[in-house]
């Protein structure tokens, strides 16, 4: 059973669809105005197939990868599909999360995100938020933190590299094309993923 | 948003459907799968498999047929196709000899086929890609995705498409595909930008009086906004930057496609191509053939792409090699 999970993941599609307009509109600015649209598709599709009597959190998450692999398209879908995939690994058989096990998750998913998408951070995309997250989220927990601890930072950290994305150009992605164009918006990708820290932080929280 | 459409849902399958009732004697559609293939089958011979975002129409869908793709995956408007519509692609394309993935350069559709790919090795099918990366707009360096692919793919897809029918191994295809994609540049512009029907709105704004240039296929904003000016003028720009890559040189022939993107009318794409033929003339850059029309079209955006090919004995050849696709005749 892993009714946990499924009501989590089920929160971060309900969020993503919720703002469905606003990442569309983040991307008509610096990209081609699909990213919420896209990302929208992926989780309907993913609450439809998740269920609560997946047998546990890896199983929820592999699903969850493989159904926005095949419905995203685009660059999300490859980044975000391998990103959870490849957290699925690191959490299979599990039926508890724990605080440990929470970043060696984001750290697969990141190593994921970074070797499909041959990106660093300080590119423009959602390495900007998350590698930052990691390291919040590491450093709280490595002093005792505990897993919403460590989140609250993850998120405060994710937010601040929503606002990098603004004072840099854009090195990876259609928004590159741009070139200093795209200095002064903030990136749609890097929204999203803060987005999804922030729905798994409140989640915990209850 | 006024569209001819049903719902933003099922534009691509009601699309994909409408093609085959016009073509069945070229095209067949995958059951579930936003593929089509050739109705015939592509048994004996290398096969190539190209696709991307819809929204290009008549790209890629109606370039399958004799002398040019084996399939076409069609993704969500201006979406690479997902991996596992791209693999099915490659397996029902696959005629026993390889397959080539012709991939235009942008971030999602390299990794989504690079995706399917690897599926398909795992499967025993021979795989190889090519990256088309045509466009001048962009700086080609190691601090951008590079350069997009855009309407000199058509070129490939011909070029490639004829050489894979004429019984070359894939190796043969793809010396073919990269001499194409090492020869060819484009560059467009964007009069009027376009309206992605889930986005329900125009991808950017531009002014009454202004242009966009350096625009992609997406709906992108290009590189520079300016005052629109004739469009000899603009030919110009164009031209100049596509010239300055060195490629095209006095004394050389070279096949010129003149490339609407959706919205405008026929009547001023041979307005452009007037003045081209007359700055090619000048330059003493001598035109071998030239396409003129609706190839990779970007919706209902108004604007045309320059693609200018350099061609030698052997491009020629396959360029005049027959091809019979719902959207490019070759006799």
């Amino acid at each position: 059973m892993s009714t946990r999970i499924y009501d989590c993941l089920k929160c971060i599609g309900e969020k993503i669809i919720e703002n469905k307009d606003f990442l569309t509109d983040l991307d008509r600015e610096i990209g081609d105005a699909d990213h919420g649209v896209n990302m929208a598709r992926g989780f309907t599709a993913v609450i439809e197939k998740t269920s609560p009597d997946d047998p546990d959190i890896g199983a929820v998450l592999k699903k969850t990868g493989m159904t926005l692999l095949s419905t995203v398209g685009g660059a999300s879908g490859p980044l975000y599909g391998t990103a959870y995939m490849e957290a699925a690994k690191v959490l299979a058989g599990k039926d508890t999360l724990s605080a440990e096990d929470f970043k060696a998750a984001l750290e697969a998913a990141i190593a994921g995100i970074q070797k499909r998408g041959k990106a660093e951070k300080g590119e423009k995309t959602m390495l900007d938020s998350l590698i930052p997250a990691l390291d919040a989220y590491s450093a709280k927990i490595a002093e005792g933190g505990s897993l919403v601890d460590g989140l609250e930072k993850a998120c405060e950290a994710a937010e601040e590299g929503i606002e990098f994305t603004k004072t840099i150009a854009a090195t990876k992605g259609r928004a590159s094309y741009l070139g200093d164009r795209s200095i002064g918006h903030q990136d749609p990708g890097a929204t999203s993923a803060t987005m999804t820290l922030e729905v798994i932080r409140d989640f915990l929280k209850g | 948003m006024k569209k001819l459409i049903n719902g933003v849902d099922n534009v691509v399958d009601e699309m994909l459907d409408g093609m085959i009732a016009a073509y069945p004697q070229y095209l067949k559609r995958l059951d579930g799968f936003d593929v089509v293939v050739r109705a015939g089958g592509s048994d004996g011979k290398v096969a190539l498999v190209s696709g991307g975002g819809s929204g290009h129409e008549p790209a890629h869908g109606g370039y399958v047929g004799k002398g040019m793709l084996d399939g076409a995956i069609a993704g969500a408007v201006f979406t690479s196709p997902t991996p596992d519509q791209i693999f099915e692609a490659i397996k029902a394309a696959n005629g026993g000899k390889g397959v080539l993935l012709v991939i235009k350069n942008y971030t999602g559709d390299v990794m989504n086929f690079e995706m399917a790919a690897d599926m398909a090795r795992d499967e025993g099918i021979e795989v190889d890609q090519v990256i088309t990366a045509d466009d001048v707009a962009v700086e080609n360096s190691t601090w951008t995705t590079g350069r997009r692919g855009i309407a000199g793919t058509i070129f490939v897809h011909k070029l490639a498409g004829a050489c894979a029918e004429a019984g070359g191994s894939l190796a043969d295809v793809k010396a073919v595909a990269e001499k194409v994609i090492a020869n060819v540049r484009s560059m467009g512009m964007a009069v009027d930008a376009c309206t992605v029907p889930a986005a329900g709105k125009p991808s950017f704004d531009l002014a009454e009086d202004e242009v966009e240039i350096g625009i992609g296929i997406h709906g992108e904003p290009g590189v520079n906004r300016e005052k629109i000016s004739p469009v000899n003028d603009i030919v110009d720009k164009l031209l100049a930057k596509i010239l300055a890559e060195g490629i095209y040189n006095a004394g050389d022939e070279v096949a010129v496609m003149v490339n609407g993107m959706g919205g405008t009318p026929l009547m001023e794409l041979f307005v452009a191509n007037k003045h081209l033929a007359d700055e090619l003339a000048k330059k003493n850059i001598k035109v071998y053939k030239t396409l003129v029309g609706n190839y990779m079209t970007s919706l209902d955006m108004e604007g045309f792409s320059i693609t200018l090919l350099k061609v030698d004995d052997e491009l020629k050849k396959l360029l005049d090699a027959p091809a019979d696709t719902p959207a490019f005749v070759q006799a």
